[in-house]
């Protein structure tokens, strides 16, 4: 269609693929629909938006599927058909069920927390600003220009600062919230001054474009083109929650409701590191030297100050289970980091990258079970104290035996086969590229990381205190997210193959 | 012995490895009706002796199935692709070197699940405690039967969780502590002994041990291997464990219960050794050449160390406790094993194989022993139970005295039980260590373990004359001699230790082919 031949008309007008942009489409779409449902609901039907959000992220994961056969790209320079905005390849398919797939599963938690809540969080807000967050976050992973890119940042997260500050009148909620959107704000201001800096010194924003032109910029941009690299890049580190950007995680994740805390945990993680991904190893390759070493030592210090920072919480105090969830995240993040630096250093960078994407893989589905059981034990005891958790196997033994195998898998600890498999893979990137020094941090790392998982792990099975209430039942919601990422988590203990492919095959 | 055909030697095999996982599920189940037994306890720790001698029967099947004439070929034999992103296979096998291990096990945690199912350690519902069990038993027996690099990292991490539980929940005093230092010492040092396997697998091209001994290190540079040998061998030596690394064994030893005990000194302590000449020896022999006399140097000062920190609690008023004495004891025979492995020799291997059943059967009878009597006299403090004149086991259950004195003698060498011939081949290979390491070095080394037998002879003398013999007062109340149970559970222990005391060649036929072929590299 881009023949010269052609009328000018038909050159201006492109083709929309609507299959290959579905999921995000129909999580924004639903979004809206909730929103304005929200006015005709009965106060007393409002559960029914809640099942429809959740039915619309499964139709948006669902629509996965039909995209699978093989890369598709739309929104392409009607001058050059390669050149596109956003492209749904493996990469993008993997992303997309990951954030799509989490948002399912924090909606199944936010239906009870919603319930529980009894009117104190409004629910329309609260679901259309859940949808938007998703359908940002779904968005961000097929984008391949640097706008695109920094609009789907933004449609992820400012809706999440809504929502951390969703309950009403609470000084701590509005107070994280306040942190997380400071601190995000500025990040984004100072990637959009670096891609804007990038812009001026090659002209272009698509990431392939881009990828050619930055290594031969005129030598009067040089300085230009390299601030805009690194501010960019620290605008996106900013996202991952990576040392010395993390402090706002923890209040913040104490501050909101607890699913949000487990969608920001997974879900924003997997918006940072993927723009991550897209930034260094798509646009950048050529800037390797500079994000390679920036990286591996960002992964090393945010690795040991988020383990640090939850070897160091005491289990008698107020939400220290979500605070230690909090700050193992932070850690988490470290090891994700690892094969992205990797990929500076290794002559097969997707196969790095791979490392990251099954590591996420793996995190989300066992964060978010873990979640899933902090929000039931939060249900009871609504301090949710790490303490709270003692003598969970006698009240309630399916949920401590499945939350003993999600932080063994975080662990990365048999019976968490998983875990240990994810490790391996991202131990094995680090090897192989010869960052010796980063997987020895990493060895330590694991090390105390284990320490205070088996300390929660350890106190489930512990005889109960005295006045135990009896055992109360389990929401449906809350039992299918358990259900889901216990037979997720144990599956892919089973198989570590479904999740390691992505280690062994291209993912661009 | 028997021709039993191959899928059924593979099945065999499989079922070893798998069974007591699936025990361990079935463990946490309510039993089934007809089952139930007397009560859900005793149900469930019957279910932990049937699973347990199931796999032991299974065991000793596949010792009688394979074929002896071809102790160095691998038998029973599954190789399945598991992991192929990794390229991480199911690999299952069994040579001359693995089998007898693989047979300790099994019947180690079997006489350990008969003991619990009369003398239940102090502590929670036994359910988890037999889950756990049979947990450690799959941890243990996989990583004797895999032939698959991060298959065994796998299996080598698999027994630290039930172990820490078994220290935490059923130990005695100091147990917490105790259990934290155990994991986090072996954790730190098998964490570093990955990254050792994965340089290997990553620049060999393939993590399977059988195509990497074949190798024999032709595919790895020096460098790699001296990296390597260095990372997998710190991860191994915190288990084994080699002196200076040894220090969380006496306090786990402490505070573990009966079976714990038995079990870390029986069993998971040979994993550490076993990765040396399965892994360490046939892969990476430039690099293991690199550091051999080094770990000789250790090894031996290991030996003097155990010994010398044994006399010290022996001694009157030290306030010894023979638990701790005993894993003292046990830092200084696998200094003998880690000895007999720096050599590189076929003797000096096939010593420290020896060595290794050896204090797998006499440190496991003697753990028992030392539980017995703290169950009877409520202490194991040395200076409590003898007194100033001796405890006088002899004359107060002279059967318990004459059992203890026999695994003390058996456990200091005595020739005609096993402990002698394994530390004899194990310094009768440092005479005479292979090309390219110092042999006055190595001289030296023997002379100095030599003398190091002489102090092991010495503590457990003075053990023996303290806790056994002494004058009976009158009026001292009488112990319970040995009750039947424990006859059942000791009995196996006392008649294999005299069995590879005299007939040291069904042992040593078994593993030395194996051995030589392991040395050299490559397939026969």
């Amino acid at each position: 269609m881009s023949s010269p031949a052609q009328p000018l008309a038909a050159s201006l007008v492109q083709s929309v693929d609507w299959l290959a942009i579905a999921p995000p489409t129909i999580a924004a779409v639903v979004a809206l629909a909730v929103l304005v449902a929200d006015l005709f609901v009965a106060e007393h039907r409002k559960a029914l938006l809640g099942w429809t959000s959740v039915a619309g992220l499964a139709a948006a994961t669902l629509m996965l599927l039909p995209l699978l056969d093989g890369d598709r790209s739309t929104f392409c320079l009607t001058g050059d058909a390669a050149v596109c905005s956003y492209t749904a390849d493996r990469f993008t398919l993997v992303i997309q069920f990951l954030v799509l797939g989490g948002a399912l599963l924090a909606a199944l938690l936010s239906v009870t927390a919603l319930k529980d809540a009894r009117k104190a969080l409004p629910e329309g807000e609260y679901w259309f600003l859940l949808l938007s967050s998703a359908a940002g976050a779904a968005l961000l992973p097929a984008s391949r220009d640097l706008a695109t890119l920094i609009v789907a940042l933004e449609v992820a997260s400012l809706p999440a600062f809504a929502l951390v500050g969703l309950k009403y009148g609470d000084r701590k909620s509005s107070e994280a919230a306040l942190k997380f959107f400071l601190s995000s704000v500025t990040a984004t201001a100072v990637s959009l001054l670096g891609i804007s800096f990038l812009y001026a010194s090659t002209g272009t924003l698509y990431l392939t474009q881009l990828a050619d032109r930055v290594q031969d910029v005129d030598g009067q941009l040089h300085t230009l083109a390299d601030t805009g690299v690194v501010l960019t890049l620290v605008g996106f580190a900013f996202k991952t929650a990576a040392v010395p950007f993390h402090f706002w995680v923890p209040d913040t994740y104490v501050g909101a409701p607890l699913p949000i805390a487990a969608y920001l945990s997974v879900i924003g993680k997997a918006v940072g590191f993927s723009g991550l991904i897209l930034v260094t190893v798509v646009a950048l390759p050529s800037y390797a030297d500079v994000w390679g070493p920036a990286l591996a030592a960002l992964a090393a210090l945010t690795m040991t100050v988020g383990n640090v920072g939850a070897l160091r919480q005491q289990a008698t105090r107020a939400y220290s289970a979500v605070r230690l969830l909090a700050w193992s995240s932070v850690g988490q993040a470290g090891y994700l980091l690892v094969p992205i630096a990797a990929a500076a250093y290794s002559g097969d960078a997707e196969k790095s990258i791979g490392s990251t994407v099954a590591y996420a893989l793996m995190y989300g589905a066992v964060n978010l079970g873990a979640f899933a059981v902090a929000a039931l034990v939060g249900r009871t005891k609504t301090l949710n104290r790490v303490a709270d958790y003692r003598g969970l196997y006698a009240s309630n033994p399916l949920s401590a035996l499945l939350l003993a195998f999600f932080l063994l898998c975080l662990a990365g600890l048999p019976p968490g086969i998983i875990g240990l498999f994810a490790k391996v893979t991202v131990f094995s990137a680090a090897v192989d590229a010869g960052l010796g020094w980063l997987a020895v941090i990493m060895a330590v790392n694991v090390v105390i990381a284990l320490f205070y998982y088996l300390q929660w792990t350890a106190l489930l099975f512990r005889a109960a205190p005295e006045g135990e209430a009896a055992p109360h039942r389990i929401p449906a919601p809350l039992t299918a997210a358990l259900a889901v990422t216990g037979v997720l988590g144990v599956a892919l203990s089973g198989a570590p193959q479904l999740v390691l492919r992505f280690t062994d095959t291209g993912l661009f | 012995m028997i021709d039993i055909n191959e899928s059924v030697m593979q099945f065999l095999l499989a079922f070893v490895v798998v069974g007591p996982l699936l025990g361990a599920a079935a463990a946490l189940l309510p039993a089934p009706p007809g089952l139930k037994g007397k009560s859900p306890e005793q149900a469930v720790l019957r279910h932990g002796v049937t699973v347990t001698g199931a796999v032991l029967i299974a065991a000793i099947v596949l010792a009688l199935g394979f074929d002896h004439d071809q102790p160095s070929k691998m038998q029973a034999s599954t190789d399945i692709s598991w992991i192929p992103a990794l390229d991480v296979r199911i690999h299952l096998g069994i040579d001359g070197i693995s089998l007898p291990l693989l047979v300790l096990t099994a019947l180690l945690t079997f006489l350990c699940a008969l003991y619990s199912y009369f003398k239940m350690p102090a502590g929670p519902a036994p359910k988890a405690f037999v889950a756990l069990l049979l947990v450690l038993e799959s941890g243990t027996l996989a990583t004797f039967a895999v032939l698959d690099l991060l298959l065994f990292f796998l299996a080598f991490e698999m027994v630290l969780i039930p172990m820490y539980f078994l220290i935490a929940r059923w130990g005695g005093e100091g147990r917490s502590q105790a259990a934290w230092r155990f994991i986090l010492y072996t954790l730190l040092g098998s964490v570093v002994m990955l990254l050792g396997l994965l340089l290997i697998g990553l620049k060999a091209g393939t993590f399977d041990m059988m195509a990497l001994a074949t190798d024999n290190g032709r595919s790895l540079t020096t460098s790699v291997q001296v990296i390597a040998v260095l990372a997998i061998g710190l991860g191994l030596a915190v288990k084994t464990p080699m002196w200076p690394l040894h220090s969380w064994l006496p306090d786990a030893h402490t505070a573990a219960p009966t079976v714990g005990s038995v079990l870390l000194a029986g069993v998971l302590l040979k994993m550490g050794t076993y990765g040396f000449v399965r892994i360490l020896l046939p892969i990476a022999p430039d690099g293991f050449r690199t550091f051999a006399p080094y770990l000789a140097a250790l090894a031996v000062v290991g030996i003097i160390y155990g010994s010398l920190a044994c006399l010290a609690l022996a001694k009157q008023g030290a306030k010894g406790d023979l638990k701790r004495l005993i894993a003292y004891s046990s830092v200084g025979h696998m200094g003998f094993v880690l000895l007999g492995i720096a050599t590189m020799t076929p003797t000096g291997v096939n010593g420290a194989l020896f060595a290794n059943i050896a204090h797998g059967l006499i440190t496991g009878l003697l753990f028992f022993l030392v539980g017995a009597l703290k169950d009877r006299t409520g202490t194991t403090d040395l200076d409590t139970l003898a007194a100033e004149t001796g405890a006088a086991l002899y004359g107060k259950a002279p059967r318990l005295g004459g059992l203890l004195a026999f695994a003390a003698v058996a456990s200091l060498g005595l020739p005609g039980l096993a402990g002698f011939w394994g530390e004899m081949l194990a310094l009768f290979g440092a005479f005479q260590p292979a090309e390219g390491l110092s042999r006055p070095a190595f001289l030296t080394f023997m002379a100095i373990g030599a003398f190091g037998t002489l102090l092991t002879a010495a503590y457990l003398l003075i053990v023996v004359r303290r806790v056994c013999m002494g004058a009976l007062p009158q009026d001292a109340p009488r112990l319970t001699d040995v009750r039947s149970y424990e006859f059942a559970a000791w009995t196996p222990l006392v008649v294999l230790t005299v069995v590879a005391g005299l007939w040291p060649k069904a042992l040593l036929g078994l593993s030395d082919p194996a051995v030589q072929q392991l040395l050299a590299g490559g397939t026969r």
